[in-house]
């Protein structure tokens, strides 16, 4: 093989990895069908792999593939139409839709075509599971056998949950398309919430390896970049912003055992600087446009632990304003809970023990076993151990996690109590 | 593309509606129905009666057994229907999103199974 029919095979190689996705997401919507699209999707690479080591690389590869992905595709319907004369219908109405795209240009994708395809991915009428499976598998590139490990769903089933979203965007006609104005907000924040489930699967689940994990976190937070960059909204960058500052932490969370070590423990020295600074940057972006939401002060909250170096550096009144917003926004008994414990660290226990008493009396946080280990803590820091000891009893009995319940464990041990194996 | 929207909500709700109230519902029906016909979705509807008219019919072994009621006893109960022609998913869910019934109890949008002949 000579040197330049080896390099052309790399470039086929590298192209696969870095725009197949750009060239599905145009071919789904020429085509008008996952499926159709993923076989020409191949189709195409197939035929570059042949032709591009004889007849050189095309000087646009990109709209060479979605050119030849087209036609292929039009070609197989036509092939089909021998048997059955509705596929000529199909493949004349194809043919006559002629594509901008195609036809050379300097521009030869429509990046819309990306964001129309996670629309259709995240579309309410889908259920959760299957928009985040389809938006991995189609939006991500991810395999089936890859997203089926991280989220410890057999691979069968996960493809399953995959056809039938498919099937279901076809049969219902789920459009490709960017909702109009008045859809958008909502929609970008089901988009968001897809993007956020991912990143939380990968950050704070006690289930996988460490590499499927961090491979989540990364592929969440390149999915938001690509939104990001097709979409202005401080919300994006908000959600950016958050997950890039809580992953800057990733290397300092996790003790050598697998334990998880808390923020005011943590060697900051580990955080990621470049994260922090990037996180930063968006969240001051998003906090000064007109639409400031709750990823962009979880964001800022997140941005005022990160600049603090020390934990007894940090700006607990500034953390506790940030609260407040968010809880006129988004109400919710955790974000209370949150607040209850920045009021404690700036205020003292006294003052914080008493919020999270009056929140647990009316209230789901009764039985969240976040709220009594929040309450052991700072009943240990005012010196009452005994009732500490009682709190983290508590929180064990209702914590369902096995790292929650080694955590727990582990404070008890440490409190010279034997836990209640529960 | 055609869809049908299928309406659900409590019967007794109906049962309890003062004239008034029940007037008013109506009156959002109305100039609902007026609306889609007007942008083109209206293909047919109807309000069906309470489900204590509902007769349920099954054939097996080539027996038929009739039995009184609806085919299943739900907490909300199919109370009527549109067929309505939509763009797409979205087109139709915005139509079916503005039915009344939509706000007392749930809607079913289906797409209609097309079969090529």
């Amino acid at each position: 093989m000579t040197d330049a029919s080896t390099r052309a095979r790399e470039l086929v190689e590298s192209t696969y990895r870095s725009d197949s996705r750009r060239v599905l997401a145009t071919l789904v919507r020429l085509l008008g069908d996952f499926d159709v699209a993923e076989e020409a999707l191949h189709d195409a690479f197939a035929a570059a792999l042949e032709q591009w080591p004889v007849d050189g690389v095309p000087a646009n590869p990109r709209a060479w593939l979605v050119s030849a992905g087209r036609f292929r595709a039009i070609d197989h319907i036509r092939r089909r139409a021998r048997f059955d004369a509705r596929h000529a219908e199909i493949a004349a109405e194809l043919e006559s839709h002629v594509p901008i795209s195609v036809h050379g240009g300097d521009d030869d994708e429509i990046p819309d075509d990306r964001l129309r395809l996670i629309f259709a991915c995240c579309h309410p009428a889908l259920a959760i599971e299957a928009q985040v499976a389809l938006t991995l598998r189609t939006v991500g590139g991810l395999t089936t056998e890859e997203i089926a490990r991280a989220f410890l769903v057999p691979a069968p089933t996960l493809a399953q949950r995959i056809v039938r979203a498919k099937n279901k965007i076809r049969d219902a006609r789920i459009p490709y398309e960017i909702p109009g104005q008045a859809e958008l907000p909502e929609r970008i924040d089901a988009v968001l919430a897809v993007i956020y489930l991912i990143f939380n699967e990968g950050y704070s689940a006690t289930f996988g390896d460490e590499l499927t994990r961090a491979d989540m976190c990364a592929e969440s937070i390149r999915l938001a970049r690509m939104l990001a960059e097709l979409h202005e909204d401080s919300e994006v960058d908000g959600l950016l912003a958050l997950m890039l500052l809580h992953d800057s932490r990733r290397a300092a969370r996790i003790a050598g055992d697998g334990e998880p070590i808390l923020l005011d423990d943590q060697d900051r020295t580990l955080w990621d600087q470049a994260k922090i600074r990037e996180g930063i940057t968006l969240t001051t972006r998003a906090l000064a446009s007109r639409r400031v939401g709750p990823y962009a002060l979880q964001a800022a909250i997140a941005a005022v632990h990160a600049e603090a170096r020390t934990a007894a550096e940090t700006d607990w009144g500034e953390i506790v304003g940030l609260y407040d917003v968010l809880l006129r926004i988004h109400e919710s008994p955790v974000v209370e809970l949150n607040r209850a414990v920045a009021i404690a660290m700036r205020d003292g226990e006294t003052r914080g023990l008493e919020l999270i008493d009056s929140l647990m009396q009316h209230g789901e946080l009764a039985g969240y076993y976040l709220a009594h280990s929040a309450r052991g803590a700072l009943l240990l820091r005012a010196d009452r151990k005994d009732e500490a000891i009682i709190s983290y009893k508590t929180a064990r009995s209702l914590a369902t996690q096995l790292q929650e319940q080694r955590f727990l464990d582990r404070r008890l041990a440490e409190l010279g109590e034997r836990s209640q194996r529960g | 593309m055609k869809y049908l929207c299928l309406i659900y909500d409590e019967e007794s709700l109906w049962q309890k509606m003062s004239p008034d109230e029940m007037g008013k519902v109506m009156g959002e029906y109305n100039a609902f129905g007026e609306d889609i016909k007007a942008s083109g979705h209206f293909i047919g509807g109807n309000a069906l009666q309470p489900t204590s008219s509902a007769t349920t019919i099954r054939v097996r072994n080539g027996k038929t057994i009739t039995s009184d009621g609806p085919f299943a006893e739900t907490k909300e109960q199919l109370g009527g229907y549109y067929l309505i022609e939509a763009k797409d998913l979205n087109d139709a869910l915005q139509v079916a999103g503005r039915i009344p019934g939509a706000k007392l109890g749930s809607v079913e949008v289906r797409p209609i199974m097309v079969f090529n002949s």
